[in-house]
């Protein structure tokens, strides 16, 4: 199966989400530059990885959303295509509208970057429908704006949804209802914070990354 | 022209640089100061003559890039 990786200037997860995806498939992703005007009509999968474009430059993820190739990303994706946006890959989604809400700051000021425990808010989405409902995992965090808000009639309308897939057990960075990752309405573009492309190897200390690949890559 | 575009967090949204500067100001004796906000100014020149046109078009800058109207809200300045 066909993947892509989309490369932005420093982005620093590509190389990362790469591996995954190659581990998950067997076939190295296609490595897409931002400059691209168009993703190839076999990639079945996006990955919008995590970095810090354009050097965090206005706002993470800002001037990443209006890069050339979103125009075509945000048409595939309309039209269906699955994209999961990892860190600053969530902002970027974020900032593009293809997602609710909105990345800020940490509300301590601090970077944080360790393992986070996640409870799975909805283990039916595509992206963790091989997660047990009731598990608990461990995903790596590194950020400085991770602090998700939304205001509160689009935090009721997506936690009525079942919208938001993941959340913090131990809050790192301020965000409403403890929210790490959502998915939009129609349930085929996710974004969260925690990386789970740090997290498919035993080498990484834990593999509670894989079956976000493998369920997403099942479900196409 | 010059234009100067204010963008800060919209009232409700929780500015943790903010709170920040204004505990820093405490600590420093000001104690006065009861809350801070922090933002930006990013200051443009445009060519052209027209304050009409030159107010809508960076009116439509600040809705594409520079201010996230999710959390934040712009203001924008006209110099001749």
């Amino acid at each position: 199966m066909t993947t892509a990786v989309i490369v932005f200037p420093a982005s620093n997860c590509d190389r990362d989400a790469a591996m995954a995806l190659k581990a998950a498939t067997g076939k190295a992703p296609r490595m897409i530059w931002h400059k691209d005007t168009s993703i190839p009509d076999d990639v079945r999968f996006v990955v919008v990885p995590g970095g810090f474009s354009y050097g965090d430059y206005l706002r993470s993820g800002a001037i990443a959303a209006n890069s050339p190739i979103m125009r075509d990303l945000k048409r595939k994706a309309d039209g269906g295509l699955a994209v999961a946006g990892i860190c600053n890959g969530f902002q970027i989604l974020t900032e593009a509208g293809m997602l609710p809400g909105a990345l800020m700051r940490n509300m301590n000021q601090k970077f944080v970057c360790r393992v986070s425990r996640l409870r799975l808010a909805n283990a039916e989405t595509r992206f963790t429908r091989l997660y047990d409902a009731k598990n608990e995992i461990d995903i790596p965090v590194a950020h400085h704006d991770g602090n998700y808000f939304a205001d509160d009639e689009t935090l009721k309308r997506i936690e009525d949804n079942g919208q938001v897939v993941f959340r913090y057990s131990d809050n790192p960075n301020g965000s409403r209802n403890d929210i790490a990752g959502v998915v939009n309405k129609a349930g085929n573009v996710l974004g969260m914070m925690p990386h789970p492309e740090r997290a498919i190897n035993s080498l990484h200390g834990g593999t509670d990354g894989k079956l976000f690949f493998q369920s997403i890559l099942g479900s196409l | 022209m010059i234009a100067r575009v204010y963008v800060g967090l919209k009232p409700g949204v929780l500015d943790p640089q903010g709170r920040t500067i204004a505990h820093s100001l405490n600590d420093l004796g000001f104690d006065e100061v009861q809350d801070a906000k922090q933002g930006k100014v990013i200051e443009l020149t445009l060519s052209g003559d027209d304050r009409e046109a030159a107010e809508a078009r960076v009116k439509e800058m600040c809705e594409t890039l520079l201010a996230n109207t999710v959390i934040e809200s712009y203001r924008i300045e006209l110099d001749d």
